[in-house]
């Protein structure tokens, strides 16, 4: 059977390429130390020589919108295009092109949706920042193949946060049942506290700090009992408009287990949001 | 109250570049266009298989064509369609990084929690 040989989970800040390939007058003063970490973080993947990525994110309506929206959806392609026009525009990120797995894919969806899951599915899938920030933090030269999986945490109605950790739970268990010898890291990007076009965007921080510490800590020590009992559709909406976005860090709690300490926590306190960073490992690996 | 046409025409306007500037250029011009020609056709079908039923309401459509963020926010418009678009539009008016989207949230100082409902 397939290993699962890292779970990872980070948030996406699709300012990070800009920000890391600058110089001079454009660098900004915290880009050295975000580029450092966000190194640190690339060597937990490394170090678990993944053969195979699934990647988990939100589609920020570029291809899904609100005329047909899934709930969760796996995309099941040869190929796929990344980044979108307005990604360009807004925030200078490359046009990018990777490889997918079919088989994979396909195993995920056929035995996801007998798990109770009703997964939708795209043959053709332009993949937007949620999944092209962490191949370029991650994995630049974006040379493995992928499975994407894209979660609603933007329009509402929105799955419950309990049926975001489920599948995580699922997608470990599927992956663990996969016939195949590969190594499969499992990596989904979230967000902690957010507001994108509200009142407290773009602060000198994540616009709660507090609720950034206590998710920190949930996903660190694997917590999701804290997390599930604190967490509603309805409590998201304080921290930040768009917080949402935490459900794809419980889906990835999901995926490393209940009360599983991450083998690899860090985050940075930046202007407009914290970034964080965690990995697991469910093996042992190789020392750095 | 058209919340999804809302986001339709803010969806549509932001995916395309030559949109953007002209609804820039011209809002009440592009929002009369836009709702006569573009709001009923369904994305993914043939125009002919348009739809029959979706129009804004006058405040929606005077709030579109005046650039109003503030209203679109209050009438419910997806937070994030609205960011990206106004975005797109006129920070490149603004000589500090980040001088629009600061500008934007203070504009919006006055709301606190729970800001107006964007379900659709």
């Amino acid at each position: 059977m397939a290993t699962v040989a890292a779970v990872i989970a980070s948030t996406h800040h699709p300012f990070y390429y800009r920000a890391s390939t600058s110089a001079g007058a454009d660098r900004p003063p915290f880009a050295d130390e975000w580029v450092a970490k966000i190194e640190a973080f690339r060597q937990t993947l490394t170090r678990a020589r993944p053969d195979v990525l699934v990647m988990v994110g939100s589609d920020h309506f570029h291809q899904l919108w609100l005329d047909n929206m899934p709930q969760f959806l796996v995309g099941k392609a040869p190929f796929y295009d990344g980044n979108f026009y307005n990604e360009e525009r807004e925030f200078g990120l490359p046009r990018m092109f990777l490889q997918g797995h079919e088989e994979l894919s396909s195993h995920l969806l056929r035995e996801g949706i007998d798990a109770g899951f009703d997964l939708a599915f795209s043959n053709e899938l332009r993949i937007d920042h949620s999944i092209t920030c962490p191949l370029i933090t991650l994995r630049p030269g974006a040379d493995l193949p992928i499975v994407p999986i894209y979660t609603n945490i933007f329009a509402p109605p929105m799955p419950q946060p309990g049926r975001f950790v489920e599948l995580g739970r699922t997608i470990r268990r599927l992956v663990e049942s996969w016939p195949s010898d590969q190594r499969v890291a499992i990596i989904g990007t979230g967000h902690l506290s957010l507001e994108l076009g509200g009142p407290r965007q773009f602060g000198p921080h994540g616009p709660d700090p507090e609720f950034d510490r206590k998710a920190v800590s949930w996903i660190a020590s694997g917590d999701l009992d804290s997390a599930l009992a604190e967490v509603s559709l309805d409590s998201l909406w304080a921290p930040g408009n768009a917080t949402h976005g935490f459900m794809d860090f419980m889906l990835m709690m999901g995926a490393a287990g209940a009360n599983v300490k991450a083998d690899y926590t860090d985050s940075l306190d930046l202007f407009h949001t914290m970034e964080a960073y965690f990995t697991w490992y469910p093996e042992e690996v190789d020392a750095p | 109250m058209s919340k999804y046409l809302l986001n339709k025409f803010l969806y549509t306007v932001d995916r395309d570049p030559q949109l953007v500037e002209r609804y820039r250029a011209d809002p009440q011009g592009t929002v009369a266009w836009w709702e006569a020609e573009q709001a009923n056709v369904i994305l993914n079908c043939p125009t002919a298989e348009r739809s029959t039923w979706l129009t804004f309401t006058d405040g929606e459509r005077a709030a579109l064509a005046s650039h109003d963020y503030v209203t679109l926010f209050e009438l419910g418009a997806h937070n994030f369609l609205t960011l990206t678009l106004f975005i797109a539009l006129f920070e490149r008016d603004y000589a500090e990084p980040l001088g629009f989207q600061r500008e934007y949230a203070q504009r919006l100082s006055h709301w606190s929690v729970p800001y107006p409902d964007i379900s659709t």
